[in-house]
């Protein structure tokens, strides 16, 4: 998409067609002749795995509405219908669940080789902003999903995360009135969530449209965080996307799909929650409500909060940490003060980064744990202050350790350039 | 324009006829699409049929002294407690500043009256109450399952506790459980949905 294209129409049916709409060119300047840094790791194969998994989820998806009903008395036996009578609907209801938690499985980790390899820097922030709007829509999408199936986790999350909104001081209670458009979860939430639920895919697939398009504007980052370089060193740093990484994307989608299929076809219901086997019920609230396993850490945010901060009460302070734990992610480029961009150089805040996986994970044990319990059984850890401490690292990484770190670290000697990190003795 | 109607613009020249046009222009494209975007917001909001189930009668007769029923109104449940004399008196004897919330939420009342047992009922021997709890809108657990720490309801979810005026006491919950539009039709009956003020001025029997 950027850069001189070396595409050369080679039959009159494609010079024709190049002279009038020159897809072919486009796809063959991004797919096959991109230049690529020679040294990307497995890493940088979720992007490939993620754009698989979202056209298993629009496809699945699209089968699915075909014999779902989105009614409040339907809706259980819909879906249930689906897994027994439908043929093959136990396949595509469980690639669908499934699919879901996959899907941010590969977010988490491509987020995270991001986070470490600085892929938020400059000239990358507006990359990385579409990467989180798509992080955004696909966790909203995710929330009306589960909702779909009305069971009682269903019905529930619905109602914990809607009464979220009612905290918003003075118009909270009309915003939420307006989302349910009744006076409860109900009929009408039901059938709005289908509908959103059913066009947030499609935007999810322009953003990553602007998302690849923004990549290949700078074109990859990479493990040693240098750029490319350009002229004629270019083919020294570079390898054309198409066999290397098409080859190579190609082979750890196969594999994570091996690992999908051992889901959906022998633990289809393993990531779920069995009380969602039960239809929802207005008038009675499962004894611990849960949200996805894929919101635990942020579900924990929320709960972390549990004293004012000034004229802001613990409710709406929950809320707002819990979305400014995503939110923060937007500014997150001009946070971190360091102009190198991966961690293998940075050996402070490389420790600094591996116990923030360790805080995302412990913010995702304490979610799924009721705060009063005790960390391990010690008495009196709660989780709620295992929680409170790893949401104060959560938002301390980000608005200290990044920042400061930055201009107080002495980063390690990089190789001189891609070329050198790859095939001369620098071991980095 | 002239000299007498216009002040003069940014870079020292008169604003022209095609200045006014622009602005114009952008104003009428602004509020037209303002008008064109409102009913596709207010679309979400409760339809006529949804508010129109405003209102339900109860037989409370069936509801012994000490015991309480869930009843659903709008898509959510509704308590209603047939409390003791000991629950009535517990309830009556809290002061004020010992409630996290002091308003009586009571939707047939003024907002900011005083949350008094007084003033969250119309009989002290019925308490009726929406049963959403106020933090994320769980239903409380009550009488026979557990009511927590001031004899009322508890909300498992996160730990709030509710006095036998269902007003909070302890918890994340910010506010007591809100009282509906409510009035005796009979001795026994109640209806739900509707204040006494609004229901003999609708023509219904107030008892």
């Amino acid at each position: 998409m950027s850069g001189p294209s070396t595409y050369n129409p080679s039959t009159g049916i494609e010079k024709w067609l190049d002279e009038r709409l020159p897809i072919i060119r486009l796809g063959y300047d991004s797919f096959v002749d991109f230049p690529t840094p020679r040294n990307l790791n497995y890493w940088w194969t979720f992007g490939g795995i993620l754009a698989v998994f979202l056209m298993i989820q629009i496809i699945s998806g699209i089968v699915l509405a075909m014999h779902y009903v989105a009614h409040e008395d339907y809706a259980f036996e819909s879906v249930q219908r689906i897994t027994r009578d439908v043929p093959f609907g136990w396949l595509i209801q469980s690639m669908h669940a499934n699919g879901a938690s996959f899907f941010f499985v590969a977010v988490y980790l491509h987020m995270f080789r991001g986070l470490y390899y600085g892929s938020y820097k400059a000239p990358r922030e507006i990359l990385w902003i579409l990467g989180v709007v798509i992080y955004l829509l696909m966790m909203a999408t995710g929330f009306m999903g589960y909702v779909l199936p009305w069971g009682q986790m269903s019905y529930w999350g619905a109602m914990v995360i809607t009464n979220l909104v009612g905290a918003l001081p003075f118009i909270g209670e009309a915003i939420r009135e307006w989302l349910w458009g009744g006076f409860s979860v109900g009929q009408a939430t039901l059938n709005r969530f289908f509908s959103l639920h059913y066009l947030l895919p499609f935007v999810i697939a322009a953003v990553v449209g602007l998302h690849i398009w923004a990549l290949h504007v700078p074109g990859n980052g990479n493990p040693v965080g240098l750029e490319a370089r350009k002229g004629k060193d270019n083919k020294k740093d570079t390898l054309p996307f198409h066999p290397y990484y098409t080859v190579k994307d190609g082979f750890a989608i196969i594999v994570y799909l091996m690992v999908f299929a051992v889901f959906v076809f022998f633990l289809p219901t393993v990531l779920g929650h069995a009380d969602n086997y039960i239809e929802a019920d207005p008038l009675v609230t499962p004894a611990h409500i849960v949200p996805e396993w894929y919101y635990l850490p942020f579900y924990a945010i929320l709960r972390a909060i549990t004293f004012d901060i000034g004229p802001i009460d613990a409710k709406l302070g929950g809320v707002l940490a819990m979305f400014g734990a995503i939110g923060i992610l937007f500014v997150l480029p001009w946070l971190d003060t360091s102009k190198v961009r991966s961690m293998r150089y940075r050996p402070l805040t490389r420790w600094f980064f591996i116990f923030f996986v360790v805080a995302a994970l412990g913010l995702g044990w304490c979610g799924a744990k009721n705060p009063d319990d005790f960390v391990m059984g010690i008495e009196g850890f709660k989780f709620l202050y295992l929680g409170q401490f790893l949401t104060f690292y959560y938002f301390a990484y980000f608005i200290v350790v990044l920042p400061v770190l930055g201009i107080i670290e002495k980063p390690k000697e990089r190789p001189a350039s891609i070329e050198a990190a790859v095939l001369g003795t620098d071991k980095a | 324009m002239t000299e007498e109607n216009g002040a003069p613009g940014a870079d020292g020249q008169e604003p022209s006829r095609r200045d006014f046009i622009y602005i114009a222009a952008g104003g009428a494209a602004a509020v037209g699409g303002g008008l064109v975007a409102w009913p596709f917001i207010d679309q979400m909001n409760p339809a006529a049929d949804t508010l129109a189930l405003g209102s339900i009668r109860v037989d409370v007769s069936v509801v012994a002294v000490g015991s309480e029923i869930t009843v659903m109104w709008r898509g959510g449940p509704v308590f209603i407690r047939h409390r003791t004399e000991e629950e009535i008196a517990e309830a009556q004897s809290v002061e004020l500043n010992a409630l996290p919330d002091e308003e009586a939420r009571n939707d047939n009342l003024p907002a900011g009256t005083p949350g008094t047992d007084a003033n969250r009922v119309l009989r002290p021997e019925f308490l009726i109450v929406k049963g959403n709890c106020t933090h994320l809108g769980c239903v409380p657990l009550g009488l026979g399952a557990n009511t927590g720490d001031y004899d009322g309801w508890y909300c498992p979810c996160h730990g709030s506790h509710y006095d036998t005026s269902a007003r909070i006491r302890r918890g994340p919950a910010p506010e007591n459980l809100p009282v509906p539009d409510y009035f005796f039709e009979t001795e026994t009956t109640v209806k739900i949905g509707l204040s006494p003020e609004e229901a003999s001025n609708s023509g219904w029997a107030v008892s």
